[in-house]
């Protein structure tokens, strides 16, 4: 079946012409009165306007978040799990609407929003409801007269600056652990996907006090940079490029102040000899795991854009594995038997080809796509790529650097020494994916891999409650964990002496 | 921050139509620098920053000066890129970091070629200054 596109009649998704910035629970036109188009990379044409905030509006939204902060951390964390565990609910009742506008604004699959973005999103909301109300300090005995306390406390109000690639879950990642922690935030969506975070706060924004949760969109060098350069936040949160995590944390620096910062990587997918040695449903879900490039188009941090077969099979495998992949194509983004949808934006579709322009310069060999796809009607504008398979050997920029797009990089290895040499010969280290029939083996090499997540005979799951960032450039911190309330917390020490008598120093 | 000299092998060229857009940016915002990003989302992608926004690591290289901007890389991602030039160039687009063109509707990108035998050559006799050389 198909969805409607938003805005026609007998779609579940009628956008308001515009929306403003979401500040203090009230909708707030931005200060210099100016908004942006949102195109829909579905069609290629915009579909609503957003504000463009500037540090007017930025400011506007920490003197709410300032406000709120007192309030919002003291209340009891049963009651903020009991709002973060309503927004969840009133998700789960809105699924098919949030999903819908999320492929309308981003341009990936209905089937994967559906399944995936909301479900996850929603999810990611009831973990940190969960383990908010296990969180707890420590106390500890010194001698018999002196305990040590370590009360949590939040941070007070914090920065999030958040990506285009899954703008809702992105969003729930980062708000779900700072709300539960007591934090009052002030988001930035990215300015290539506003639109459906706005719809999401137009849902559940009721359900938080004012103040607690604010939003102002607007282009990053307008909004984004003021906001992370302010001094009136305790933390940063960013996801997005290396150079921008660098300035990030330069003005981190000028207010000393934390950061956690996603960067992005360049994924190995290592395939071990054995995932052959039976034609049997492994087989089959170690060449699923290969065409796992696809994904979100590609676009995707932890995109297996790197793929490390073993040389005794490198043939058979890949050419089942290019088979396989063969039977995904581009296709209308609303359309549930979709599986390939739409890349974000103008910009990204021309970034993906001149790197397979740059991949055939060096001498890569193209197995499959490598052109922009143009599907009819009211989607011919819209920005689509064939998913492209490389050929060729580690040291090509096609396998140093993140193309964000359905392009894999295959290449060879003789055994578990060079496999693990080729996979860690990177800047980056945020996931990998290793596929194996030995345990012994899958142990050895997952330890040996520099990166945050090395998925195991599976790959692109992202349930909460596996920590996931990255090693080396990139990134800090550890984000679906609880482990992330800590980011978002201050530690309290009470340092208290229970004996009555001079301790005789004067 | 001193300015290093103009060297004779420049790692960066530009487009004309990116030309004209520094030329804008620099009048809406002084003068600018560009700095090669990688990594997530809009990695992969030249940031333009006005210029001294940025703190320059000792490692980072230098590419070239395009219309009067310096383009820098980060040392170890020049180590993987070193092979081949870039062309800045400019497209329809939406945005990305704190790039200063993003409100101008369209997105500075790079184009790649390697690098000739001679090109290379004549980079290992001179190499390309570093951030440390700024100091």
């Amino acid at each position: 079946m198909r969805y409607v596109s938003p805005n026609s009649p007998g779609s579940l998704v009628q956008y308001p012409d515009r929306y403003d910035h979401y500040i203090n629970g009230e909708w707030v036109p931005p200060a210099r009165g100016r908004y942006f188009e949102n195109v829909s990379p579905v069609t290629g044409r915009p579909f609503i306007q957003i504000a463009r905030g500037t540090h007017e509006d930025v400011e506007r939204a920490l003197d709410a978040a300032h406000a709120a902060k007192a309030a919002w951390g003291a209340t009891p964390a049963a009651a903020r799990a009991q709002i973060l565990n309503r927004i969840a609910d009133l998700m789960e009742q809105n699924l098919e609407l949030l999903a819908v506008s999320e492929t309308w604004d981003n341009g990936k699959p209905i089937r994967e929003t559906l399944a995936a973005d909301l479900p996850l999103a929603i999810d990611h909301f009831r973990y940190f409801a969960g383990v908010i109300r296990a969180n707890e300090g420590t106390a500890a005995e010194l001698d018999a007269n002196t305990v040590t306390y370590h009360i949590k406390e939040p941070l007070g109000v914090v920065g999030q600056i958040i990506p285009w690639n899954f703008p809702l879950l992105m969003a729930a990642w980062k708000l779900a652990p700072a709300l539960a922690a007591g934090n009052c935030v002030v988001l930035k969506p990215a300015e290539q996907t506003p639109a459906s975070i706005m719809l999401w706060v137009s849902l559940v924004g009721h359900l938080l006090p004012k103040g607690v949760l604010n939003i102002v969109n607007g282009f990053g060098v307008e909004a984004g940079k003021p906001l992370a350069q302010s001094p009136r936040i305790s933390k940063v949160a960013f996801t997005g490029e290396t150079s921008t995590g660098r300035l990030i944390m330069q003005y981190a620096s000028e207010n000393i102040i934390p950061v956690t910062l996603e960067l992005g990587g360049k994924s190995p997918n290592i395939f071990f000899a054995d995932v052959m040695a039976q034609d049997d449903a492994f087989r089959q879900k170690a060449l699923e795991g290969f065409g796992m490039f696809m994904l979100n188009q590609g676009e995707v941090c932890t995109c297996p854009s790197r793929a490390l077969i073993q040389r005794s099979i490198y043939k058979d495998f890949l050419d089942l594995a290019v088979e396989r992949a063969k039977l995904t194509v581009p296709g209308d983004p609303l359309d549930t038997s979709t599986r390939l949808g739409a890349q974000a934006s103008n910009d990204q579709l021309e970034k993906i080809l001149s790197y397979i322009d740059i991949g055939q310069k060096e001498g890569a060999t193209l197995r499959m796509g490598g052109e922009r796809v143009r599907l009819g009607g009211e989607l011919v504008e819209g920005y689509y790529v064939a998913p492209t398979v490389f050929e060729g050997h580690n040291q090509m920029r096609i396998f140093q650097e993140e193309i964000f797009g359905p392009v894999v990089s295959v290449t060879s290895f003789e055994d578990e020494a060079d496999a693990i040499k080729i996979a860690n010969d990177t800047l980056y280290g945020l996931g990998a994916g290793l596929w194996t029939r030995s345990v012994h083996d899958a142990y050895r090499v997952g330890r040996a891999v520099q990166a945050g997540r090395v998925w195991t005979n599976c790959y692109h799951l992202y349930p909460a409650h596996a920590a996931f960032g990255g090693y080396k450039h990139s990134g800090i911190g550890r984000e679906n964990h609880h482990m992330m309330l800590g980011h978002y917390q201050q530690t309290k020490n009470l340092l208290v002496s229970y004996d009555p008598n001079p301790m005789g120093f004067f | 921050m001193s300015t290093l000299p103009d060297q004779g092998f420049s790692q960066v060229s530009v487009t004309d139509e990116a030309a004209a857009l520094i030329r804008r940016l620099v009048l809406d915002h002084g003068p600018v620098m560009f700095f090669q990003s990688g990594g997530c989302c809009d990695g992969s992608a030249p940031m333009c920053w006005p210029k001294g926004e940025f703190r320059l690591g000792e490692r980072d290289v230098r590419l070239g000066v395009v219309e009067g901007a310096e383009y820098w890389i980060g040392g170890d991602q020049y180590e993987r890129w070193r092979h081949t030039r870039l062309v800045l160039d400019v497209v329809r687009g939406r945005g990305a970091g704190f790039s200063l063109e993003a409100p101008e509707g369209v997105r500075f990108i790079i184009r790649s070629e390697l690098c000739s035998v001679e090109e290379l050559a004549a980079l290992g006799e001179a190499p390309l200054p570093r951030g440390r050389d700024q100091r």
